[in-house]
């Protein structure tokens, strides 16, 4: 399988908080690999070190490589903004612009870059919503607000966003942890099937999602990778003591 | 049980104290609103909003050059104070956080406080005393020194509070910050931030000190820039320190015109605020 993105000693600190230590990895291309762990175990803050997310923040020093295609994305001639246009991602918290209607929202990465032609913006939001299962639900009101969808329909709304400017890699930050579990099941649905197409990153704290979505799952504790390998491996017979007791709940 | 009648009597008597307090905030408003009609509400004709002040000992005139030349500074002063207080805003809320930001903004708070006087008296220096005249520009730029931190202080309060998750929606897409603060943070904040453009003009509109030493005023219509121009507050500040009936009469007039204007921009300016919130 294809490596899409390699973690090479990553070390990310806020101030005087080691928050992620030391963890090297890969992410294989057309698959999906889930993060696990406690709250607290620096996850979302690897995640986030994949899209530069924490450049805007002056406290976070982020140490060692990631690369993606084999180039490191924290080079210095390496451009954040390229990078994101490379590596999408998907909140907690469903968040679309409030003050854009459906339609804006999903052409919203080429409309804020000023760059979008009618037509092509026409196809690429019909293509979008279909690929996230929301075109029949919204076809009719793409000009609406799309603060008045439901929560898990602009969860889908947020990843058509980031599908429409066509990322190589997606992160999804806990996609489906502030939805109820019918829009849970939509958003699991959607992750099998785009990766088809996207190298996909999972942070998640439901052990089930993580077993029944990803191919590959690791296991943080306390800013260390304990453990990584394929998901069936890690659920059923993982190497270490600690990655057992927390897939079996024993602690976390 | 003593105690107990004791304890509520207490609190009674505090709460009608406060309450007196709290009244006597509108007590001022109500009386300057009340005097004002009073005396100005009678010489509001069509004459006062259309003719320029008649000369002395002619009856009749208006303010109409004060008010055009009130528009005309206000609207300067908005566009070179507008840019620079936003995009001073959009620095230190999105990109600050640097010991500078933290300077800027003190300077800024000094500067809000400075009494109004001084700074016509700076524009004075900066640009009468060079331009070898008084001049509409000169009293705009002192405005504009006026309505710089108070917008950039009210846009920075108002850029703070948009959600962080929209910036990250909007990076994570792949644009620059600086699209990203002007498409996406500022105008989630739009409606804040135009509140507090519309408290900036109401203020600078009633300045009169600034205007003393910089656009002079002018008893006639001018639309040269670079000459004296005629004010609403300093027309109605000579008017009503000269010594003919009439003028005081006129006087009266403007201040109710201005005091109106006043009171209909922080209504705007609430209604914008309100607006705001249901969103």
């Amino acid at each position: 399988m294809q490596n899409k993105v390699k973690l090479e000693q990553l070390n990310v600190h806020f101030g005087a908080t080691h928050a992620v230590k030391d963890v090297s990895m890969d992410f294989f291309e057309n698959s999906v690999t889930a993060i696990i762990g406690p709250s607290g175990c620096g996850k979302s803050t690897v995640l986030r070190a994949i899209n530069r997310m924490h450049d805007l923040v002056p406290s976070a020093r982020v140490t060692g490589r990631i690369l993606l295609d084999d180039k490191d994305i924290y080079d210095k001639v390496a451009d954040p903004v390229s990078i994101r246009r490379r590596v999408g991602m998907v909140f907690q918290k469903p968040n679309p612009f409030p003050a854009m209607s459906i339609y804006d929202n999903v052409i919203a990465g080429y409309k804020l870059n000023g760059r979008v032609n009618r037509s092509e913006a026409d196809e690429v939001v019909e293509s979008s919503l279909k690929r996230v299962a929301l075109w029949d639900e919204v076809k009719d009101r793409l000009k609406g607000n799309s603060m008045e969808l439901s929560g898990g329909q602009q969860q889908r709304l947020c990843i058509a966003r980031t599908i429409a400017v066509k990322p190589e890699v997606i992160l999804m930050d806990e996609p489906a942890s502030a939805l109820d579990p019918i829009s849970t099941l939509k958003i699991e649905e959607l992750i099998e099937e785009l990766k088809e197409k996207y190298t996909i990153i999972i942070v998640t704290h439901n052990m089930q999602q993580a077993a029944r979505v990803s191919d590959h799952t690791a296991f943080f504790y306390l800013g260390e990778l304990v453990e990584a390998g394929e998901t069936r491996k890690i659920f059923t017979t993982p190497d270490k003591k600690q990655t057992e007791d927390y897939i079996t709940g024993r602690f976390g | 049980m003593k105690s107990v009648i004791l304890r509520k009597g207490a609190n009674m008597a505090m709460t009608g104290l406060m309450l007196a307090a709290a009244l006597a905030v509108l007590v001022p408003l109500v009386l300057i609103f009340v005097h004002i009609i009073k005396m100005g509400l009678s010489s509001i004709s069509l004459d006062f909003f259309t003719q320029i002040p008649k000369p002395t000992g002619e009856t009749g005139g208006g303010m109409a050059n004060g008010m055009a030349g009130s528009a005309v500074m206000i609207a300067l002063a908005s566009i070179i104070g507008l840019p620079i207080g936003i995009f001073g805003a959009i620095y230190l809320s999105e990109y600050g956080g640097s010991r500078i930001s933290t300077v800027i903004r003190f300077a800024a708070d000094v500067l809000a406080g400075i009494p109004s006087i001084i700074t016509g008296m700076v524009a004075y220096t900066l640009l009468v005393v060079p331009m070898k005249g008084f001049s509409a520009l000169a009293g705009a730029v002192a405005l504009a020194m006026i309505m710089i931190p108070i917008i950039l202080r009210t846009t920075e309060e108002q850029l703070k509070m948009v959600p962080g998750s929209l910036r990250e929606a909007s990076l994570a897409l792949g644009v620059p910050l600086w699209r990203t603060s002007l498409k996406v943070t500022l105008r989630s904040a739009m409606t804040g931030v135009m509140t507090g453009v519309l408290l900036a003009i109401a203020r600078v509109a009633g300045e009169t000190a600034p205007l003393l030493f910089t656009a002079l005023g002018n008893q006639f219509w001018s639309s040269k820039l670079t000459a004296p121009m005629a004010a609403m507050p300093l027309q109605i500040f000579n008017f009503a320190i000269s010594p003919y009936e009439d003028w005081h009469r006129l006087a009266w007039a403007g201040a109710l015109v201005l005091v109106t204007i006043m009171f209909a921009l922080s209504l705007s300016a609430r209604y914008f605020g309100r607006s705001r919130q249901k969103n």
